[in-house]
C-alpha cells in the first residue's frame, strides 16, 4: 500500500510544460482542467500553444464517468429511468422522454394524446431553460461576470417551479413512463405554463437588447470556431450546433415523433457556422419554442395520460432490440436498448450528444487564442454528465 | 509592605449573562471574547471554491443567484484559485478518475479550510455507487466537516448546511486540545493523493481519515 | 427506404465474394441490421455513404456489445453502427460487425476514415470492451485512466471490493457482503 505525501509546494494552477518541436521552436503544453472556471465541469483539455495560438488540442475524458450503461445493465428498465434525469442533468424531461421512446419502440407500445401533448410542453420548457442558461454561461465565459447568468436563472426558477409542482422534484424529474406520464397536470399547472410562456417573449425581448447587438459578444464570438456543414455532418454533430453551420436537420421536423407534425414552427440555420451564428440559431429556437408552446397549451386534450394497457411494475420488453431518438436541447439523445427477455436489458446504450459534438473540438479551436477556445467549448453546450455517462 | 485590599480570588469573576451583554449593548457598548470575535469574522465570511462537478453543482449555482443568494451568507464571491478559498464544497460524484485532483485541490487550500459534502454521491457514492470508476464518498480521503443529504439537494438546503457550518466554527475553541485543525501543529494540512493502479485507485482510502463501521450482518450469518 | 434484405442485394451485387448477413430484430422495433464481414467492410461503407439512393452520411451512434460464449454459439464482441441520412432525411440502416473471439482475435476494421463521429465513440468501445480497430487515428482509452488494466462493459468484469459494508433489504447486497466477509476473514459483527 503506497501513500504517496504530496510536496509540500505543489504547483498552482494549470501544469503548464515547455515542449520543444523542431519546426515550430518553443511550444508551451498548458493542461487546462479538470476543475477550470469555464470547462463547464469537470473536462480537461491539453493544449499545446505557440504564443497564445493553439496547435494543438486533445481533450481527456472521463473526469466524470459514472458508469451509468454499467448500471443499466443491473437495473430494470423502470429503474433507470431516474439515472437518465443524471445524464443531462439541466433538461431532465427530454432524457426522460428519448428513454421512453426508445422502451415504447422496443415493446411496442402506444401512448395517449394528452400524453403527447405533456411530453411536447415539457419538452420546449426545457428547449427554453437549456438555451437561456446557455447564452448566460457562454456570456460568463467571455467575460461578463455574473449578470447575464443572473438573468437567465431568473428565468430558469420560474420554469423550475412550475416541473416542481408538477413532478415534484426541480431537477431530477423522473417523470415520464413508459406508455405515458406519471402524473396529470395539478388543477391550474396549464394557466400558470401558459402565463409564463406569454411572459417568456418580453424576457427575450430584454435580454437580447442586452446582448444580441452586444459589440464586446460579436468582437469575440463572430467569426471564433467555424464549422463547415461537410465537417459537420460527417462527424456526427447534432442539435444547434448543426443548424448554425447551415444543415437543415431537426429530428422533430424529420423522425415526427410526439405530435410536433401537428405544431407548426421553423426551423432557424446559420449561415457562418461561428460561434455568434451557434448562439443567435438557440436564440431564435428560443422564440420558436414559445410559439409551439402556446400551440400545444391551446390545443391540448383532455383524457388518460397513461396506456391503460401498460404495465409498470414487472415491466419486461419482447427479445429485440430498438433505437430511440429526439431532440434535445443539445442534439440527438437517443437510446439503444437490446433486450432478452428479462426485467433488465441486456445492453443499455446512451447516444450523448455532447460527446459527439465534442469531435471537433480540435478542428475548431486550431489557430485561435486560448481565450477563444474557452468561448467555443461554451458554444457547444456540453453537459459532463451526458458526455461521460 | 503595602497589602493589597482585595487579595486576587482563586475563581475568576463570572462571565456577564447574556441579559447584562444586550443591556450594555443597547448603550452602545459590544462586549465580547477573543475567542468570540475571531470565530464571528471566520464564520461571517466563508469563500466557497468554484468547484462543482455533476448535479450538485447547478444546485450550487442556483443557491449563488439572486432567487436564493448565498452571498447574504458571507459567500459573497466564489474564488477560482484554491489558494484563496476556504470552503470546498464537493458537489456531484466524485468518480475514481477524479479523485487525485480534488486531494491536490483540497492540499492546496490553505488553513483553515472546511469541506462540505454536498449531495448523495459525495457523502457515500449516491445513486452510482455500484459504479467501478465512482468513490464511494469523498470522507475517504479529506475530512468533511458538514453532510448534506439529497439528490440534489435544494439550494434551501445547502444554505442550511452553510449555516451549520457557521455554528460550527463559531463553537471552536481558539486554544486547548479542541481548537480547530488549523491551530494545531500536531494535525496534518496535507492529505495523501492516491495513485492510478490497474484496477482501482492505490490505496482505496486514506485509513487515517476514514473510519467506517466494522461490518454487522444479522444472526445466521 | 429500402428495406436491410434489399439493401443486402445491392451490396452482394456490387461486392462479389463479401460477407454480407441480415441480423433479424424480433421485437416490434423490426430494425433489421446487416452483419458484415471484416474483409470489405470499410469499401461498403463507403459505398453506402457515397451511394446517391442511400446517401448515408451521417452514423449516430456506435455501441459495443459483450456476448459471452453459450452453447448455441461461441462468445465474440459486437459492434453496432446506426446510420442515417442527412441528405436524404431517412434511415436508420444498422451495420454490425463481429470479433472472432473475446479473448486475442478482437479486431475488427475502424469505419473512422468514413465517418469521424466514430472516433471518440470507437475508442470508448476499445477502453470499455476491449475490441481493437487497426485504421483508427488514436485508439487509446478515453474514459478510464490510461493505466487502468479491465474492460468494464464486459459481462465478466469483477468489480473491486471498495465498498462499506452494512446489511440492507436487498439479498444480492447481503450476499456481496458475506463474501466480503468470508474474503477479509473477518467474523459475523454484533
Amino acid at each position: 500500500m503506497s501513500l504517496s505525501p504530496s510536496p509540500l509546494f505543489s504547483a498552482p494552477g494549470p501544469q503548464v510544460r515547455a515542449v520543444s518541436d523542431e519546426f515550430h521552436g518553443d511550444l508551451l503544453e498548458v493542461s487546462m482542467g479538470p476543475h477550470h472556471p469555464s470547462t463547464h465541469g469537470v473536462f480537461r483539455m491539453m493544449a499545446t500553444l505557440d504564443g497564445e495560438t493553439v496547435v494543438k488540442l486533445k481533450p481527456v475524458f472521463g473526469y466524470l464517468h459514472r458508469n451509468h450503461e454499467k448500471i443499466g445493465e443491473g437495473t430494470s428498465y423502470l429503474g433507470s429511468m431516474p439515472y437518465t434525469d443524471r445524464l443531462d442533468y439541466l433538461c431532465s424531461m427530454t432524457n426522460n422522454w428519448a428513454y421512453a421512446l426508445a422502451v415504447e419502440s422496443l415493446s411496442g407500445q402506444a401512448v395517449p394524446e394528452r400524453a403527447q401533448y405533456l411530453r411536447v410542453i415539457l419538452a420546449e420548457l426545457t428547449r427554453l431553460l437549456n438555451h437561456t442558461c446557455l447564452a448566460g454561461f457562454l456570456l460568463q465565459d467571455c467575460g461578463a461576470s455574473g449578470t447575464p447568468l443572473m438573468y437567465a436563472f431568473r428565468e430558469r426558477e420560474k420554469i423550475l417551479d412550475l416541473f416542481e409542482s408538477l413532478s415534484g422534484s426541480r431537477m431530477m424529474c423522473n417523470y415520464q413512463r413508459f406508455g405515458g406520464c406519471r402524473t396529470d397536470a395539478p388543477p391550474g399547472w396549464l394557466e400558470a405554463a401558459a402565463a409564463l410562456v406569454g411572459g417568456y417573449g418580453a424576457f427575450l425581448d430584454e435580454y437580447e437588447a442586452l446582448l444580441t447587438g452586444n459589440e464586446i459578444l460579436m468582437a469575440r464570438t463572430q467569426g471564433v470556431g467555424r464549422l463547415p456543414a461537410a465537417l459537420a455532418i460527417s462527424a456526427g454533430v447534432t442539435g444547434p450546433m448543426l443548424r448554425a453551420a447551415g444543415v437543415d436537420y431537426d429530428l422533430r421536423k424529420v423522425d415526427g415523433y410526439g405530435f410536433y407534425p401537428r405544431f407548426e414552427f421553423r426551423v432557424p440555420l446559420g449561415a457562418h457556422g461561428d460561434t455568434y451564428d451557434r448562439y443567435m440559431v438557440r436564440v431564435l429556437e428560443m422564440r420558436e419554442s414559445i410559439g409551439i408552446l402556446q400551440q400545444a397549451l391551446r390545443g391540448i386534450p383532455a383524457g388518460p395520460i397513461m396506456d391503460p394497457k401498460a404495465r409498470l411494475r414487472g415491466f419486461r420488453a419482447k427479445p429485440g432490440e430498438a433505437y430511440g431518438r429526439i431532440e434535445g436541447p443539445k442534439g440527438e439523445i437517443g437510446f439503444f436498448l437490446i433486450s432478452e427477455g428479462g426485467p433488465n436489458p441486456y445492453r443499455y446504450r446512451v447516444r450523448p450528444p455532447s460527446f459527439i459534438n465534442l469531435t471537433i473540438l480540435e478542428d475548431l479551436c486550431l489557430g485561435h487564442s486560448i481565450a477563444d477556445t474557452v468561448v467555443i467549448l461554451g458554444s457547444i453546450d456540453i453537459v459532463l454528465g451526458e458526455v461521460d455517462r | 509592605m503595602i497589602q493589597p485590599i482585595d487579595p486576587p480570588s482563586a475563581t475568576p469573576p463570572p462571565a456577564p449573562t447574556e441579559a447584562e451583554r444586550a443591556e450594555l449593548r443597547r448603550q452602545g457598548i459590544l462586549l465580547t471574547s477573543l475567542e468570540e470575535l475571531y470565530n464571528w469574522g471566520r464564520s461571517h465570511s466563508v469563500w466557497p471554491l468554484q468547484f462543482g462537478l455533476a448535479c450538485c453543482a447547478i444546485e450550487m449555482i442556483a443557491a449563488s443567484m439572486a432567487r436564493f443568494d448565498i452571498a447574504r451568507f458571507g459567500s459573497e464571491v466564489f474564488r477560482p484559485s484554491p489558494r484563496q478559498a476556504d470552503l470546498l464544497i464537493v458537489s456531484g460524484t466524485v468518480t475514481k478518475k477524479m479523485t487525485p485532483q480534488v486531494v491536490r485541490l483540497w492540499n492546496q487550500m490553505p488553513e483553515p479550510k472546511y469541506c462540505i459534502a454536498m449531495g448523495a454521491c459525495a457523502i457515500s457514492g449516491g445513486p452510482f455507487k455500484q459504479g467501478y470508476n465512482v468513490l464511494k464518498g469523498i470522507d475517504r480521503f479529506i475530512p468533511v466537516d458538514i453532510y448534506i443529504p439529497g439528490c440534489p439537494p435544494r439550494p434551501e438546503a445547502l444554505l442550511h448546511g452553510l449555516m451549520q457550518l457557521q455554528e460550527k466554527i463559531r463553537g471552536q475553541k481558539i486554544s486547548g486540545p479542541e481548537a480547530p485543525r488549523h491551530l494545531r501543529s500536531d494535525r496534518p494540512c496535507d492529505y495523501p493523493v492516491p495513485d492510478f493502479g490497474e484496477h482501482d485507485l492505490v490505496p482505496p482510502q486514506n485509513p487515517d481519515v476514514w473510519h467506517p463501521p466494522a461490518p454487522s450482518l444479522p444472526a445466521g450469518a | 427506404m429500402e428495406s436491410a434484405a434489399q439493401i443486402r442485394e445491392r451490396l452482394v451485387a456490387a461486392f462479389p465474394g463479401a460477407s454480407v448477413e441480415v441480423v433479424v430484430n424480433p421485437g416490434p422495433a423490426a430494425q433489421d441490421s446487416l452483419l458484415l464481414g471484416p474483409d470489405r467492410a470499410r469499401a461498403i461503407a463507403e459505398f453506402l455513404r457515397d451511394d446517391p439512393v442511400l446517401r448515408l452520411d451521417f452514423c449516430s451512434n456506435v455501441t459495443g456489445v459483450d456476448w459471452p460464449a453459450r452453447e448455441a454459439r461461441p462468445g465474440c464482441l459486437e459492434v453496432v453502427y446506426h446510420l442515417y441520412s442527412m441528405a436524404r432525411k431517412h434511415g436508420p440502416v444498422i451495420l454490425r460487425q463481429r470479433t472472432a473471439d473475446r479473448a486475442d482475435q478482437v479486431s475488427v476494421p475502424s469505419l473512422t476514415p468514413v465517418w469521424r463521429s466514430c472516433e471518440f465513440q470507437e475508442r470508448e468501445v476499445f477502453d470499455l470492451f476491449g475490441v481493437v480497430f487497426p485504421g483508427h487515428p488514436d485508439l487509446r482509452r478515453i474514459l478510464m485512466w490510461d493505466g487502468f488494466k479491465d474492460h468494464p462493459l464486459r459481462k465478466d468484469y469483477v468489480e473491486p471490493d471498495d465498498y462499506e459494508w452494512e446489511p440492507t433489504a436487498h439479498g444480492e447486497v447481503l450476499a456481496k457482503a458475506r463474501r466480503h466477509q468470508a474474503a477479509a476473514g473477518e467474523g459475523p459483527g454484533p
